[in-house]
């Protein structure tokens, strides 16, 4: 078999840019891009930043082509701009975890959490976010109550029930349900308020946070669901167990810890929620330790009321800081707490 | 075209884990080294070793020379990139490309080496599937997924998008163990094609297969559970399967462990 | 959907019967997902099994309703109130540039929040679809092991901060470092009207477009991880073996894999982005009209007016917002089922088999 050669040559032998040459380049285009920033007065230490950047890439690129050839010079420049796009995106993103945490503990003690706003006026210093705790924790914990039993239902009629038309619209409209704007399922709450003529109240709010939750409940509950095996079922309906006792002490006791996590995500996720609460809850100064009557504050609503009824007040500012700092710590606590549950109880 | 290998002393690495131990051997050109042993003896290690793939995986690391004719795969200076397009290699499950049309899937290689011609393209991809005994079953087809062939028209695919950049050796990490008996059948006729043109290393399980495809067969071993794999003989097929100079090989081939 | 493939055969507790001798498991008693008959209908196979099976199949398929129900009400409510507030509008729904719903001649459009809307979430996909594919290669490829494991936590634990938390610090950390990058931008490119800027403060579209970049930024890099986690070690080899670069491997195997993947990870950020409230309300400084300039404060998008106009609105003002929320629901349903489609057709095509 002659073949008919239409193959460049290949070295095994290919000139290699030695190990250091990244840094180099990095280091060269940073100080081009001070050296420039000054020469030319740019102010903004992003514009240093992007120039330096550009240079990495170019430079990478320009060098890279010259001794190794296209193919390495490309591949090179791909992981510089993958390096680059990390580098970038973690800017904003620990800045926002920096800032939060540091303008945060300013006014953040005792104090401040185990106090209500009260008459503290919006510009002054003083005041607190008990009342809005205590809201957000009503609001959620009642939003929970709804949500959970009713997800964990739903997912069980899909995963050992359901069949046929009902369960496919099911899985359809918890897929549509998953893409429910906050404020679309504050809406909904506000038309039929409008209707029955209710002034704002907590548990308007749960309602709306009950719909956002739902569809997330129901998913990783289906998931979790999934992954109990079915030899497990059937082993136990094998014993003359009824479905229902199978499922409530084989199938769901292996799956607990996976839809507990699945539910604290959940409420981590609408606990932070603030926009139905706007519509429903409205906020309220002074504590309101009833859920079912009256207005009610809520730790995002508090924030975000902080940040535009305060007329750019420090004092104000520094409040919806601290209530931020804590209401991303309870977020995260949830979440690791929920994730730590999820590694350590996974049906395998 | 085909290139030798002269392995010496080489040992690999998984992290801090050795998986194989001061290995060295000749591999002959236009010929088939088939390399047998129980399984993790890292006769696979050994194989991925030979075109810089075992450096892929995290951890991986090696140690000792590899010759190809007089070049050292792991000496300075050396690209693994421009290695891995001289030494070709199939793997055991076959792995076209899913999104690519045959075609594609065998002009890959070169268009990655540079820009050619529709028709310098056209003869390569006809060439390397003529070549791979696939052409007459795909010629109408070329445009279709490749993904859409059985297994066995899958794994001559993957050998001929191996072959059309024309690497000087080609290795084989158990190319038929996921095919039927008839699909094996059609890749050992071609393995005894192949090697008139390059250095075959195929590593099986199968033992008869050994003795059918090879000209030289190398046994691994290894201690125990978790020692290093090391090589135990190389020599003429024939010899090892008749007349093997090592107590252990005798009995590994005739089945009392392993 | 492939739930019917896992679970236990109809009937399996049916077929032992625990000391019920008296009731003969039925033969046939039907598939138990069928949509049952709430009333009346004779349904003698059920009728006679357990109390308990009943009572939880009845609970937990009331549980499904209670869901369809949930969302036939959204849909009938909004519609009834919209249309309430749509029969009062003397101007165009669709094309007025005005939002004054609260006097006897209500007049409303919501031509600026429609435009200011997709005007945020394209600068937000622009910026962040990209950025995110490549965290999460990186991730993937291109990060020591050691390090990416904790990053890709810490990613995971920034898609939960609260909206209105990234909503404060853009108002008060991201606004204030926007003037150099604003008046870089219309110093060289101001003269194409999109990019001048009048020195304001910079509340505007681009702002807010880039707050959401970084805010969807963690969701779609955690889809995009996971779904390049996933490219089969065969594909990837198989370039390798070909002598592909790293970039080259990524070119021929993972994007081709992970594509319908990103898509729809994109898709998921989109629609946060295009529903996102507190973030835009906090940063914006919202006028009703439309402009070219995307460095000038104003506009609005949906969801931003209605946070903004629901203080001052009264009830029939309230009806024009949820007017406006209807519409906002109805392009998230849209861009959710696009992305389905898009998911689907894929999958037919890629026919992975390996």
């Amino acid at each position: 078999m002659s073949t008919t050669t239409v193959l460049k040559p290949v070295s095994l032998q290919g000139a290699r840019l030695p190990k250091w040459a990244p840094w180099g380049v990095a280091v060269t285009a940073v100080a081009v891009a001070v050296a420039a920033g000054l020469a030319f007065g740019l102010h903004s230490r992003v514009q240093w930043g992007l120039i330096a950047a550009v240079l990495f890439v170019l430079g990478t690129f320009a060098l890279s082509a010259k001794v190794e050839g296209r193919r390495q010079a490309k591949d090179r420049v791909a992981t510089s701009l993958v390096w680059v796009a990390f580098l970038l995106a973690v800017v904003p993103l620990l800045s926002l975890v920096w800032e939060t945490a540091v303008r945060g503990v300013k006014v953040l003690d005792g104090y401040f959490l185990t106090h209500s706003m009260g008459v503290v006026a919006d510009a002054e210093p003083g005041g607190g976010i008990y009342h809005a705790i205590l809201g957000t924790a009503q609001q959620v914990g009642l939003a929970t109550l709804i949500a959970a039993p009713v997800g964990v239902l739903t997912a069980i009629y899909l995963v050992e029930y359901g069949r046929g038309a009902l369960a496919r619209a099911v899985t359809f409209f918890v897929d549509v349900m998953t893409g429910i704007p906050s404020i679309v399922a504050g809406l909904f709450i506000l038309s039929l308020m409008l209707m029955l003529d209710l002034q704002p109240f907590g548990f308007a709010g749960s309602l709306a946070l009950a719909i956002l939750m739902l569809p997330v409940v129901v998913r990783s509950t289906e998931e979790m669901l999934k992954l109990v095996p079915n030899e497990l079922r059937e082993a136990s309906l094998a014993l003359g167990v009824p479905r229902w006792r199978t499922i409530l002490k084989v199938v769901l006791p292996t799956a607990v810890g996976g839809i507990t996590t699945g539910v604290m995500l959940a409420i981590a996720r609408i606990a932070g929620e603030s926009a139905p609460v706007l519509l429903l809850v409205f906020g309220n100064n002074f504590i309101n330790a009833n859920p079912f009557e009256g207005a009610q504050a809520s730790l995002p609503l508090y924030i975000y009321q902080q940040y535009i009824n305060s007329a750019g007040s420090t004092a104000a500012y520094d409040r919806a800081w601290a209530a931020a700092l804590t209401l991303i710590a309870f977020v995260m606590i949830l979440n690791l707490v929920a994730r730590g549950i999820a590694r350590w109880k996974t049906p395998r | 075209m085909a290139k030798r290998i002269d392995v010496s002393g080489l040992s690999a690495f998984y992290g801090a884990h050795k998986a194989i131990e001061d290995i060295s051997m000749t591999i002959e050109p236009r010929s088939v080294t088939a390399f047998i042993g129980p399984s993790g003896c890292g006769k696979s290690t050994f194989l991925r070793t030979l075109n810089r793939m075992h450096e892929v995986v995290p951890g991986g690391r090696v140690e000792g020379k590899v010759m190809l004719d007089d070049e050292d795969l792991y000496g300075p200076g050396i690209d693994p990139v421009s290695v891995r397009r001289e030494v070709g290699m199939v793997f055991q499950r076959p792995n076209p490309f899913p999104t690519m049309s045959i075609y594609d899937n065998v002009a890959a290689g070169l268009r990655l080496n540079g820009s050619y011609k529709k028709s310098e393209l056209d003869g390569v991809v006809e060439q390397s599937l003529r070549g791979a005994n696939l052409w007459n079953e795909v010629k109408d087809r070329l445009n279709k997924p490749g993904s859409g062939l059985s297994g066995g028209q899958q794994q001559r695919l993957c050998i001929a998008r191996a072959t059309a950049v024309q690497p000087k050796v080609l290795l084989m990490d158990e190319p038929c163990s996921a095919l039927d008996p008839i699909s094996t059948l059609a890749i050992e006729d071609l393995i005894g094609e192949l090697k008139e043109q390059y250095t075959i290393v195929i590593v099986t399980h199968n033992m008869q297969q050994a003795a059918r495809v090879s000209d030289r067969t190398a046994f691994f071993n290894l201690e125990a559970i978790g020692r290093p794999g090391k090589l135990i003989e190389i020599d003429e097929t024939e010899r090892i399967f008749s007349n093997p100079s090592v107590q252990d090989t005798e009995d590994y081939i005739s089945g009392r462990f392993g | 959907m492939d739930i019917s493939t896992r679970k236990p055969q109809a009937g399996d507790d049916d077929t032992v019967s625990a000391g019920a001798a008296t009731t003969p498991a039925p033969s046939d008693p039907g598939p138990d997902g069928k949509p049952a008959p709430t009333s009346g209908a004779p349904r003698t196979a059920r009728g006679t099994t357990r109390r308990g099976d009943r009572v939880f199949l009845g609970l937990s398929r009331g549980s499904g309703i209670l869901l369809l129900a949930v969302m036939a009400a959204i849909a009938v409510f909004l519609s009834y109130r919209a249309a309430l507030a749509i029969s009062k509008d003397q101007g165009n729904f669709l094309t007025t540039f005005e939002w004054d719903p609260n006097s006897t001649e209500p007049v409303f459009g919501i031509a600026v929040l429609a435009f200011g809307t997709v005007v945020s979430s394209v600068i937000a996909m622009v910026i962040a679809v990209p950025v995110a594919v490549a965290i999460a290669l990186f991730l993937t490829h291109y990060a020591p092991r050691r390090l990416s494991g904790p990053i890709a936590y810490v990613v995971d634990l920034l898609a939960a901060v609260p909206s209105i938390v990234y909503g404060l610090w853009g108002a008060l950390v991201l606004v204030p470092h926007m003037n150099g990058l604003f008046s870089w931008l219309n110093e060289y490119l101001g003269w194409t009207g999109l990019f001048s800027w009048q020195g304001g403060p910079a509340r505007s579209m681009l702002t807010v477009g880039i707050l959401l970049a970084i805010m969807i930024l963690p969701v779609i890099t955690n889809v995009s991880r996971e779904v390049f986690r996933q490219v089969p070690k065969a594909h990837e080899e198989a370039a390798l073996a070909l002598g592909a670069t790293r970039w080259e491997v990524i070119r021929m195997s993972v994007l081709p894999f992970g594509r319908s993947g990103v898509i729809s990870a994109s898709m998921l950020g989109l629609g946060r982005a295009l529903g996102e409230t507190m973030a835009v309300a906090t940063v914006l400084s919202p006028t009703f009209d439309i402009q070219a300039s995307l460095l000038d404060p104003g506009g609005g998008t949906f969801a931003q007016n209605i946070a903004s106009k629901f203080g001052e609105a009264n009830e029939q003002g309230r009806d024009a917002l949820i007017a406006s929320g209807l519409v906002l629901f109805v392009i998230t349903l849209l861009v959710n089922g696009a992305a389905r489609v898009i998911i689907a057709r894929r999958k037919e095509y890629s026919g992975a088999n390996a």
